[in-house]
This record gives structure tokens, C-alpha cells and sequence, in this order.
């Protein structure tokens, strides 16, 4: 899977739990929490997601490794090479 | 149970339109059954009936608008005869349509009237049906409207006229909002405190509980607040209820509404239902699907009724304290705001702490200052061993 087909699947689930900005350009290097205006809830809710389709589970500890959508991407790609 | 009418889903609500019905005549429903979906100003609500019984008669077509009180259906209970049913309900019928005047209370009749008055104004403009609720909505005055206008009032007059005013579309949830806080503003005299509480320790206990478990089971901390809320809240139980009739009715099930933002618009504050009777873990999963559900708007009709304290949490918004407004007839609110670092003194040294700046709106006519100081620190000491709250 390339970094690009990770990215999409992201951005799939966000518009998911934010259905207001469907279709809308999501900045990748902004907060994902500010860009697309998700509580803590909804953040737990996209990692769960992700997690079920990626298998990747990111623990509390790495949250901050996760806060952009970039970042959030390099993320995944790098934890499924591993597997 | 007898009649089903339309509830009452607070006291602001006056009328609700029935979307469809969930059960059909002959059916036999359960106390908490869903009955039927009602739209209102707080969205669509699943309502539930009160008493076991049989669905004997569906009396109204979906789509109608229905105000509170207006009869839906016979629900028979066991011990209960179709025909003093059928009776019950003729003389419902009856005195809906008596004229106004021969109400018996005073009151009543004269906010009736204050109602009826501009209706019958209204019934001699010239308007069609689609250009009378497009006014409605947007909060049009068509009297204004029907000056300036000859003949018939078109959709188009109506939007024109708001445009021209600068009106922004006033949803029925914000204006359930506005009602609802006027009303708290003018009658409840609301006292405030605050105190600032570390929650570090709560915090990390929470991540090494969290760290030992698959995401799907993972606590966030507005559970662990809700459950210290509410165990603070049997040891303050004053805090805990309602102000009706200038009395203080303190319940004993603990349902904090739980203030949600929608996506879209507005903020509601649905119940979390006796959270006197969960553990940190179900307190977490009934939170998740509260808010789920409240976003998708799929809410019951107890969830949306029969809230007893509010808690409001702005801290993902980066604020960090809130001043209340109390949702009548509740007696509290409680507010978190953004957890931040901050110096803190511990055993003379000073130390970086996680704090969070908690706070009470309450009603002075329900407590006092004393009581609510109580509340607070109860909840400070509840959190600074959280272990006890699981």
C-alpha cells in the first residue's frame, strides 16, 4: 500500500466524522483536530477506524506522532512496513 | 397508561410533528418501547411510552403537527376498558374545542389568548400556505410584509422581506435555545464559584489504564469528570434536581445532560441516565453512544427530558472557564475548561501540573454558596484518587 492510498483512506474517515467538510481540501500539515473542528470523541473515533482498517493501533503515548494529516499518514506506512 | 399524547420534551417545546409511527395497532409495547419518531426543535426524538399496554388505536397520520397534550393513541394497560378509554378520549376531544374562554385558570387563558390574537390577524392576510412557512422560518413578520405588499404574499416577498432586514435563518433549535435561556436569566438567580484542580494525577492514571487496553476499550476523561460529577453529587445530592413550584425536588437518579456540539448547529444537552448505577467503563460506553447518537440524531425522549444537572466541557475549544447558564427548572451547571500547565505548590516545592479550572453555576434559590463549595471540592478530592472512581 503507498503512502498516497493511506493518505485517501484518512481523508475518507475524517469526511466520514466530519460529513461538513466532504469533498473539501484538509491541510496536512495543520492540527487535524483544529482543520476539520473534531473533539477528542471524534478523534478516538478516526483512530479507532483507522485501526480497523489498517491494524495499526496507535497507542496514547503517540498521539503527538499522529496530530497532522501528514503526519498521521507516515504514521501508518511506517507501523504496516513493520508487520 | 391510556391516552398517548404528544410529550412534552421540555418546557419550552409547544407542539412537535409526528415523522412515523414505530408500532401499529394490536401491537403490544413495553414501558421504554419507542412508540413513534417526533420531530422537534430538538431534532428527531425516538419516543417512548411510559406503561405497558396494547396499542389499541393510532388517532393522528404521520406528518401532522400536534401540539403538546393532543391525543396520538389508545395504549390499553391490563387493567384498563377499551370503552372508559374511548370515553376518556371523547372528552379530550370535547374540551379542545371549547372556546378559549371557558378555560378555568386564569393563567392559562390569558397566554392563550396572547397566542390566538396575532393568529387571527394573521388569518386575514393574503398569503399562501408555502410563503406562511417560509415566514415562520426564517422569522418573518408577514403583518409587516402584507403593508408594503398588494395581494397575495409569495414565497419570494417573504425572502425578499429578509433579506432586506439582514434576518439569518433562526433554527427551531436555536430558538429553543434562546427561550429556554431567557427564561433562566430572568427567574433563576445564579451564584458562581470556581476552583482550580490538578489533574495530573488523573490524567496518568488514566493513560496507564489506557496503555493496557485495546483502543476500542479506552477511557477519555470527560468519562472519568462525569463519574466524579456524579459521585460528588450523592454526597451533595441539594445540587442534584429541580426548582418547581418554589420548591426544591432533588432526585434520586443521577442524569447529567451532557452538553454536545452538533456539526451542523446549536449544542444539546441529552441525559446520560443513572450514572449512579455505572463504573467508569459504562459510564465511557453509555458516553459514546450518546454522542454518537445525538450526532446522528437518534435520541430518546427520556434522554432529552430528564436531565437533573448539566455538564458542560469546553476544553477542546482551548477555553479555560466557563460561567454557566442554568437550563431550567435544573438547579447546576457544571463547567471544565481547557487542561493546561501551570505552575502548581505541592509539599513547598512548586511543580508543573495538568489543571483544569472546574465551575458552578447554581441557583441561590436552591443552595447556597456553602453548598456548592462543598460540591466543588468533593469533586477536586474524587479526582485526586481515581482509582476509586473505576
Amino acid at each position: 500500500m503507498t503512502k498516497e492510498d493511506i493518505k485517501k483512506a484518512i481523508v475518507e474517515e475524517i469526511y466520514n466524522i466530519a460529513p461538513d467538510y466532504e469533498g473539501e481540501n484538509i491541510d496536512e500539515n495543520a492540527n487535524i483536530q483544529e482543520e476539520v473542528e473534531i473533539d477528542s470523541y471524534d478523534f478516538l473515533n478516526l483512530l479507532t477506524a483507522l485501526y480497523e482498517k489498517f491494524d495499526v493501533e496507535v497507542p496514547e503515548k503517540d498521539y503527538s506522532k499522529v496530530d497532522t494529516l501528514a503526519k498521521m499518514t507516515d504514521y501508518i506506512f511506517e507501523h504496516l512496513n513493520k508487520k | 397508561m391510556g391516552i398517548y399524547k404528544m410529550p412534552s420534551l421540555g418546557a419550552d417545546m409547544e407542539s412537535g410533528t409526528l415523522r412515523e409511527w414505530e408500532a401499529k395497532e394490536g401491537d403490544n409495547v413495553k414501558k421504554g418501547d419507542i412508540i413513534a419518531e417526533l420531530e422537534t426543535a430538538k431534532g428527531v426524538i425516538d419516543a417512548e411510552v411510559f406503561e405497558d399496554g396494547v396499542v389499541e388505536k393510532i388517532l393522528v397520520k404521520p406528518n401532522s403537527e400536534l401540539p403538546v397534550g393532543a391525543p396520538m393513541a389508545i395504549i390499553r394497560a391490563k387493567n384498563e376498558k377499551l370503552e372508559d378509554l374511548e370515553k376518556e378520549l371523547e372528552k379530550l376531544q370535547q374540551e379542545a374545542s371549547m372556546p378559549k374562554e371557558e378555560e378555568k385558570k386564569e393563567e392559562v387563558v390569558q397566554k392563550k389568548e396572547e397566542v390566538a390574537q396575532p393568529k387571527q390577524e394573521e388569518n386575514r392576510i393574503h398569503i399562501t400556505p408555502l410563503a406562511r412557512k417560509k415566514a415562520k422560518e426564517l422569522g418573518v413578520d408577514i403583518n409587516e410584509v402584507a403593508k408594503k405588499i398588494k395581494g397575495k404574499i409569495s414565497v419570494e416577498d417573504v425572502e425578499k422581506a429578509a433579506k432586506e432586514k439582514n434576518i439569518v435563518y433562526t433554527s427551531p433549535m436555536r430558538q429553543a435555545i434562546a427561550a429556554a435561556m431567557s427564561r433562566s436569566n430572568a427567574e433563576i438567580p445564579h451564584y458562581y464559584l470556581s476552583t482550580k484542580v490538578n489533574m495530573t494525577p488523573a490524567l496518568n492514571w488514566i493513560k496507564e489504564l489506557n496503555s493496557k487496553r485495546s483502543i476500542k476499550d479506552r477511557i477519555l476523561p470527560a468519562a472519568l469528570l462525569i463519574k466524579a460529577v456524579a459521585k460528588a453529587l450523592e454526597k451533595v445530592p441539594t445540587l442534584n434536581g429541580f426548582w418547581i413550584d418554589n420548591t426544591l425536588q432533588i432526585s434520586k437518579e443521577i442524569n447529567p445532560g451532557i452538553a454536545i456540539a452538533l456539526r451542523d448547529e446549536g449544542l444539546i444537552t441529552p441525559a446520560l441516565l443513572n450514572v449512579q448505577d455505572m463504573d467508569l467503563d459504562e459510564t465511557m460506553k453509555s458516553l459514546s453512544d450518546l454522542i454518537g447518537r445525538t450526532r446522528k440524531k437518534k435520541l430518546k425522549s427520556s434522554e432529552v427530558t430528564k436531565q437533573t444537572i448539566t455538564i458542560t466541557n469546553l476544553g477542546d475549544l482551548g477555553v479555560e472557564e466557563v460561567f454557566g447558564v442554568i437550563y431550567p427548572p435544573q438547579v447546576a451547571i457544571v463547567g471544565f475548561g481547557k487542561i493546561v500547565d501551570q505552575p502548581w505548590i505541592e509539599n513547598d516545592a512548586i511543580a508543573i501540573r495538568k489543571v483544569v479550572t472546574l465551575s458552578l453555576a447554581a441557583d441561590h434559590r436552591a443552595s447556597d454558596g456553602r453548598i456548592g463549595a462543598m460540591f466543588l471540592n468533593k469533586i477536586d478530592k474524587l479526582l485526586q484518587k481515581p482509582e476509586e472512581l473505576l
